[in-house]
């Protein structure tokens, strides 16, 4: 099938939704408070001009970037280290296993009391829960590592500096990337978390918790969450395609052996 | 430095005087003893600090047993808090996941099938999928007011979407040698499902039900703090107000302990039914 | 029992991978196909067993016309480890099939292990197909197609994954059931020798697209041994014969593609 025909699809599918969502409403089958998608589509638009709802967004993107970027930096070099020193990967790894599990959300309340300034709390909280999909990734692509690859650059009289150099971290970077993109899903869910039960009205958490005092609005409440997953889906198509972009021998590879 | 011996030392089997039981003490110290130390750290340095934001980790124990564990024995020794407090969370959660699970389990044989159907839903998929489910919150209040509802269309919204997407993946997947068997045997309609399908998928499926396990834990907590006076969610942030720190801790620990329980007992399911998966291609290779 | 006439296959607009093939098979017949590796043997078979329909040409069997897999046919497949279902036990995988013959939970348990007895793997039921080596598997999978009873049997290269021993012995295995149950065979293999041995007539094909070249009969003894029928003087000409059929219009094909 070309690539017209799924293109085709998928906006018939957008379309469809949009009207049977509109439809629902405006028969009222459904609860009064349901808007029509027309109206929730036409408040998402108008975001584009709204400075306080835009203000709000770089406020969770500040956050959200931050705190992801501080987590592959030190997530990375925390897994580097862990996988090359096979003593202290061992200590570590029941830590590891009894904190990941850990719901990050749970520690809402305790960066809210152990924080000054929200963004602060944001930023740790983004950055706690960012590293484990990508600290995880790091050290499990690390131990996969072709040993063949690690033995022949070895047979040359390599050290161990440069086996890591050029054969662990560029086979490992393609797991760290995907660590990486699960890790961003997650810290919006925790950013956004975060300022709807302690934003102070910062962030888009924050102006939703707004929307909804004065009796509610449901259609200002949809086109938010519109906004929080075109941001979502955005960043995930943007690192996707740096994935391809970077490592398109990796793509290679596995496409063969699929 | 040496080549041969930087690999892996502690793995190497400690020769003839190596006695079990010595080397499964000698195992036990390589990997608890960072957390030991950590955690004795943390005693000491909250005991002379005496920061309330950080209780010493005896405290926070002792909390946790009060709080929750120090009923009589008829009750499992779980206090009436306990009861209040798990109860609602544990319904909320079962229910949004076991909703989620049915519905994406459906949904995905139904695209898995369907590579039309793939391609008209597939941009509304994964823009349902990018949605933080925390966003709807506020809307789902409006709708259902505050109460399990509410919780439970939250975490059902939130982690439909990976069962969803492996069912799918892993229905288109299956191997077309097994559906031409299927195909030749006259194994048709509800037992081509049941029998080739749905098993030849059940390594994607149980991946997905995994991640939407741990995902739910999230969205009940998260539901609580906002919109809850019931549960454990609800006792992290009410403490958290009256500034009861060690019993927020004790929370905190709580949540810990269930997110590791469910890990286990997904992956004892998960070995039971799928043996074969791991026999099977451990002999291929 | 089987008449193809003039079948034809081609995938889009590629040139056909089968052109012009007819071939009829007599009712308790073993007839082998032979022919180049990737010569389109695959697709033949996929068209006569309905599993494709083919662009050209009819496929009959028993006089019905195939449109789809009809249900006194069954195939065994090169690839045991895929077509044995690994979440199955064996004796679950041969018993699966028999639910279309309308028999109940206890025939059909009956059934499956008598066929696991006649391919001699009574001690298997119980196992799963990746607990067993590679030619025991291939015996599920023949148990498969036998306990379903099919008047015709097709065999798609069904010892090409085995090592030399455990061939031999399916091979012989074969020849036995086929004795027994009087069943029509196809057999498609890229093994000269094999070809000869199990077949009663050996159809050659040719290369790119398929075509038949030759359709030889096999002047031997029903009754076959490994040793002693591989040294036959007819066994060693007709080898010979389908060899310089493959081979030499394999070479002669070569120039020109």
């Amino acid at each position: 099938m070309t690539n017209r025909a799924r293109i085709v699809r998928g906006t018939i599918g957008v379309a469809g939704v949009v009207a049977v969502a509109e439809l629902v409403s405006r028969a009222g089958f459904a609860d009064t408070s349901l808007p029509p998608a027309s109206s929730v589509l036409l408040r998402a638009a108008e975001f584009f001009g709204d400075t306080e709802f835009l203000t709000a967004v770089g406020s969770t993107l500040e956050a959200w970037i931050l705190g992801l970027l501080l987590a592959t930096v030190v997530a990375v070099a925390v897994g580097i280290a862990l996988s090359t020193t096979p003593w202290l990967n061992r200590a570590t790894r029941v830590l590891v296993e009894f904190m990941r599990p850990i719901p990050s959300v749970a520690l809402i309340p305790l960066a809210i009391v152990s924080f000054s300034s929200i963004t602060e709390s944001k930023v740790s909280l983004v950055f706690y829960s960012a590293c484990w999909p990508i600290l995880i990734n790091t050290l499990y692509a690390l131990r996969d590592v072709d040993p063949l690859a690690k033995e022949t650059l070895r047979s040359f009289g390599f050290g161990k500096a440069a086996i890591l150099l050029r054969v662990s971290v560029p086979s490992a970077a393609p797991f760290v990337a995907t660590g990486v993109r699960i890790s961003a899903a997650v810290g919006l869910v925790v950013v956004v978390s975060f300022e709807l039960v302690a934003g102070n009205g910062e962030g888009i958490g924050g102006y939703l918790l707004q929307t909804q005092s004065g009796g509610g609005r449901p259609d200002l409440m949809l086109a938010g969450a519109i906004w929080a997953g075109m941001l979502g889906a955005l960043i995930n198509v943007g690192l996707v395609a740096l994935e391809r972009r970077t490592f398109r021998w990796h793509a290679v590879r596995t496409e063969a052996s699929a | 430095m040496t080549v041969i011996t930087g690999d892996h030392p502690a793995e190497r089997p400690t020769g003839p005087t190596g006695v079990p039981g010595l080397r499964i003490l000698t195992g036990g110290v390589t990997r608890l003893w960072l957390v030991a130390l950590l955690v004795g750290c943390w005693e000491i340095i909250a005991r002379i600090k005496q920061d309330a934001y950080f209780p010493p980790p005896s405290t926070i124990v002792r909390v946790f047993h009060e709080l929750w564990f120090s009923g009589p024995a008829t009750h499992l020794f779980l206090t009436d808090k306990a009861l209040d407090d798990f109860q609602p969370s544990f319904v909320n959660l079962s229910c949004g996941w076991a909703l989620a699970a049915v519905v994406g389990l459906a949904l995905g044989v139904l695209l898995g099938r369907s590579r039309v159907a793939r391609e008209i839903l597939d941009p509304v998929l994964q823009f349902g999928r990018a949605i933080p489910p925390p966003t709807l919150i506020p809307f789902f209040i409006v709708v259902f007011d505050f109460g399990a509802q509410m919780q439970i269309s939250t975490i059902a919204f939130g982690v439909i979407w990976p069962v969803l997407l492996n069912t799918a993946d892993g229905v288109r997947t299956v191997e077309k040698l097994q559906l031409e068997t299927a195909e030749v045997f006259g194994i048709t309609g509800a037992t081509r499902l049941l029998r080739i399908t749905l098993p030849a998928a059940a390594p994607k499926i149980f991946a997905g039900l995994r991640v939407s396990l741990g995902f739910a834990l999230v969205l009940m907590v998260i539901s609580e703090l906002i919109g809850s006076t019931t549960g454990i969610g609800a006792h992290l942030i009410s403490s958290q107000q009256g500034m009861e720190l060690p019993e927020m801790w004790a929370g905190i620990v709580l949540l810990g302990i269930l997110g590791c329980l469910f890990n286990a007992v997904f992956a004892l399911v998960e070995r039971r039914f799928l043996s074969w998966h791991s026999n099977a291609h451990g002999l291929d290779s | 029992m089987l008449e193809v006439e003039n079948l034809t296959h081609a995938y889009g607009d590629a040139p056909p991978v089968v052109s012009g093939i007819d071939l009829e098979v007599k009712p308790g017949e073993l007839v082998s196909i032979v022919g180049p590796s990737g010569c389109g043997k695959s697709t033949l078979l996929r068209c006569i067993a309905g599993l494709q329909a083919p662009t050209g040409g009819r496929v009959r069997l028993d006089g019905k016309p195939v449109d789809r897999v009809p249900g006194n046919l069954a195939v065994v497949f090169q690839d045991y480890s895929r077509s044995l279902f690994p979440w199955m036990s064996v004796r679950d995988n041969v018993a699966l099939p028999l639910r279309r013959r309308g028999m109940n939970r206890a025939q059909r348990q009956e059934n499956a292990l008598k066929a696991l007895e006649s391919v001699g793997l009574p001690g298997a039921a119980a196992k799963y197909p990746w607990q067993l080596s590679g030619g025991m598997q291939q015996r599920v999978a023949i148990a498969r197609a036998l306990a379903y009873g099919p008047k015709f049997l097709i065999m798609d290269e069904p010892f090409g994954s085995v090592d030399a021993q455990t061939r031999e012995d399916l091979e012989d295995l074969v020849l036995r059931v086929r004795g027994n149950s009087g069943m029509t065979i196809l057999l498609v293999t890229h093994d000269i020798d094999e070809s000869v041995y199990v077949g009663d007539r050996v159809v050659v094909l040719s290369k790119g697209p398929a075509r038949v070249r030759a359709d030889l009969s096999v002047e031997l003894p029903t009754a076959r041994d490994q040793i002693t029928t591989r040294e036959l003087p007819e066994f060693v000409h007709l080898r010979a014969e389908v060899g310089r059929l493959v081979r030499g219009r394999e070479a002669a094909d070569e120039p020109k593609s």
